[in-house]
């Protein structure tokens, strides 16, 4: 059985030695889906902010309003603007080819981005932007060099003076107890509506919803999971004490 | 229920063939844990029937299509995610089991002389196996599933002269499309299986003509009682169905706890790249096989040198073939007088050892990004690969083993 287990691990090692690898450094973000408040908010951010750019192509309106707990007529009041059904793909009006002449490149379908780069990434990089007017949208981002996108949350953000630092350590002085550095964002261009802070939460519901809308079964799936763990755990005392019987007279 | 069954046995030989192949069929009394994974792998390929049929009632192999309806499996159809995350977690239980499975067989000389034949039959399997699940990985039609198509069928076109025509051939299209997808489709769902299931009945036929070997690699056929009953046999019903139905459980627990709780398993059951629909105009920037193939991707890439005036891309690829065949011959390279690892000599189980973590180093390089120090313990572990085989006559023959007990112990 030790040989078993060893060899077991031996399997699952790369698995772990490969979660383990990366290019830049990220903040890190823990996505709590069963937060609905979070994801709410998440879900009115990214429809007022985002869907004019990027679809969410794979995900229907009905699906997020019934997930989230958002009656359907709350939700085809506040969040589906035109003449979408609430039953319908959430697709966008601007045409791929004029986003093209635009930005360089189409703006990509979000449904998948937080399945495709993960919550760190996306956290990260929506807190990247700084100012840069070498680039067309006069920003550029810390994790995504050269990115197309204009920092569309500058409104509430700000501007970034300099590349925000990414997965720093808070740095604190020792004798005063002041936080020296907490990386992110350390000066500003242009002051935005939001704290450094609520923008951060601003952020993670974002994020959050996103890491939802990529998987909206995980919650689903971690429920039946756990009975049928618990199903199978009662299943393994019958199946052991059946074998130990039959087995009893076999020298 | 009686008369039912006396009536289909007298058309039908149903009772005759229970009884050859489970209420008498004797098996030896001593399996351990390792015998565990020839059941479980059946277990797992009735998983990737079922889930794989009503997957595909939903599935549309177009190069349009396919990405928007695995998405829309994963959430407009009632429990798809569980049917897609039951067929993606079950492809690589397929290969952990059989890699297990095969493990035992290295360990026990299951292959030696009577049972040449399982074991070749066996090895097909995984053949099989090894088509069935490359193909699969192209349905989805993600960036990875494309890249890793392109990838391997560009191996095809490093063979001299015909090998360019080759690859057009498998690919349908001057590229990988959705005429690929297509075909990919067809032989994954309807020809591979069926050839994965009539291999599966001659391996069982072929074992069940011979008997199961067993930990301490001795005949249990030469010992009977007066009735022909091999004295160290158990009737596989109800012995090992129940025996089996334990490590079922076992097995489906930890299964289960990937299927629900992490079904990326990291990034090695389903890589990230996958979550984005297959572009062919835009390369991923580490393109890597499931883990599953990584060994044989690893000695594809050791290889660095042109030889004879062929590119090493050709000799990477005679390398990866080379080291799944020369499995098929094993039977006749081990000339120990003993079959089980636990009667041989030191030099044959420091071999057995060596080979094991040449393989699991060859599998963990593959899955990486490959560097100059990389690629020379790639080359080193290869000939290590090599060497186990092309040794073994020599070292199976002359390595000191231990006398064979004429009954089987514990």
């Amino acid at each position: 059985m030790k040989r078993l287990i060893t060899y077991v691990l031996a399997i699952l090692l790369p698995v772990v030695c490969h979660a383990a690898g990366g290019g830049v450094p990220l903040d890190h973000m823990k996505p709590d889906l069963h937060d609905k408040e979070s994801l709410q908010r998440g879900v009115a951010l990214y429809t007022n902010y985002c869907m004019g750019c990027h679809s969410l192509q794979y995900s229907r309106y009905e699906r997020i309003a019934h997930d989230l707990g958002i009656p359907n007529s709350v939700y085809e009041e506040n969040l589906i603007f035109g003449d979408a059904k609430i039953g319908e793909l959430m697709h966008i009006a601007m045409p791929a080819a004029d986003a093209k002449n635009w930005f360089g490149n189409p703006p990509p379908d979000l449904t998948l981005e937080g399945r495709l780069r993960g919550a760190d990434w996306l956290y990260t990089y929506l807190r990247g932007f700084y100012v840069d007017e070498s680039r067309p949208y006069g920003v550029n981002n810390s994790v995504f060099k050269d990115v197309g996108m204009p920092h569309v949350l500058a409104g509430l953000q700000g501007l970034c003076a300099h590349a925000p630092a990414a997965g720093v350590e808070k740095k604190v002085d020792p004798i005063s107890g002041r936080i020296i550095s907490s990386g992110g964002c350390e000066e500003y261009a242009k002051q935005g509506s939001l704290s450094k802070a609520q923008y951060d939460e601003v952020i993670y519901d974002l994020v959050n919803f996103m890491v939802y809308v990529a998987e909206p079964s995980r919650v689903d799936s971690e429920r039946i999971g756990t009975y049928v763990l618990l199903f199978l755990a009662f299943l393994s005392i019958f199946v052991y004490f059946l074998n130990r019987e039959y087995w009893k007279d076999v020298h | 229920m009686q008369k039912l069954v006396e009536w289909i046995d007298a058309r039908l030989p149903v009772v005759t063939a229970f009884e050859k192949h489970m209420s008498k069929y004797y098996a030896p009394k001593n399996f351990n844990v390792w015998y565990f994974f020839g059941s479980l792998s059946l277990l797992v390929l009735v998983n990737q029937l079922v889930t794989g049929i009503w997957l595909t009632m939903s599935y549309n192999p177009s190069a349009e299509g396919a990405f928007a309806s695995v998405e829309y499996i994963m959430r407009d159809v009632e429990y798809g995610w569980l049917l897609r995350y039951l067929h993606s977690t079950g492809a690589s239980a397929f290969f952990i089991v059989v890699y297990l499975h095969m493990f035992r067989g290295l360990m026990y000389g299951s292959y030696r002389k009577p049972r040449e034949l399982v074991w070749i039959f066996g090895m097909t399997i995984y053949l099989c196996l090894m088509a069935e699940a490359f193909m699969g990985y192209l349905l989805p039609w993600g960036q990875m599933s494309y890249w890793g198509a392109q990838v391997i069928v560009n191996l095809f076109g490093a063979i001299p002269g015909i090998g360019e025509d080759l690859a057009l051939w498998i690919r349908g299209d001057y590229l990988i499309s959705g005429i690929t997808l297509n075909r990919f489709f067809a032989l994954h769902v309807v020809a591979l299986p069926i050839v994965l299931l009539a291999l599966v009945v001659l391996h069982l036929l072929a074992l069940h003509e011979v008997g199961s070997n067993n930990p301490d690699g001795i005949e249990i056929k030469k010992h009977k009682d007066a009735k022909g009953i091999p004295l160290d046999g158990i009737p596989f019903h109800p012995y090992y169905t129940v025996h089996d139905l334990v490590a079922v459980v076992v097995f489906l627990f930890v299964f289960c706890a990937v299927v629900f709780f992490m079904p990326e398993m990291g990034g090695f059951f389903m890589e990230r790249p996958n979550f984005e629909p297959a572009n062919p105009l835009k390369t991923p920037e580490h393109i890597a096989p499931v883990w599953y193939f990584t060994p044989f991707y690893a000695m594809l890439r050791a290889v660095t040198v042109n030889l004879l005036g062929l590119p090493a891309k050709f000799w990477g690829v005679v390398v990866m073939g080379a080291a799944i065949a020369i499995l098929f011959v094993l039977p006749w390279l081990d000339r120990s007088p003993v079959k089980s690892i636990r009667y041989k000599g030191w030099i044959s189980k420091l071999a057995l050892a060596l080979f094991v973590i040449s393989f699991l180093t060859l599998g963990y390089l593959g899955a990486i990004p490959s560097t100059p120090g990389r690629t020379a313990l790639a080359q080193v572990t290869t000939a290590i690969y090599f060497a186990y085989f092309i040794l073994m006559p020599w070292f199976s023959k002359i390595d000191k083993t231990k006398p064979v007990p004429e009954r089987v112990t514990g």
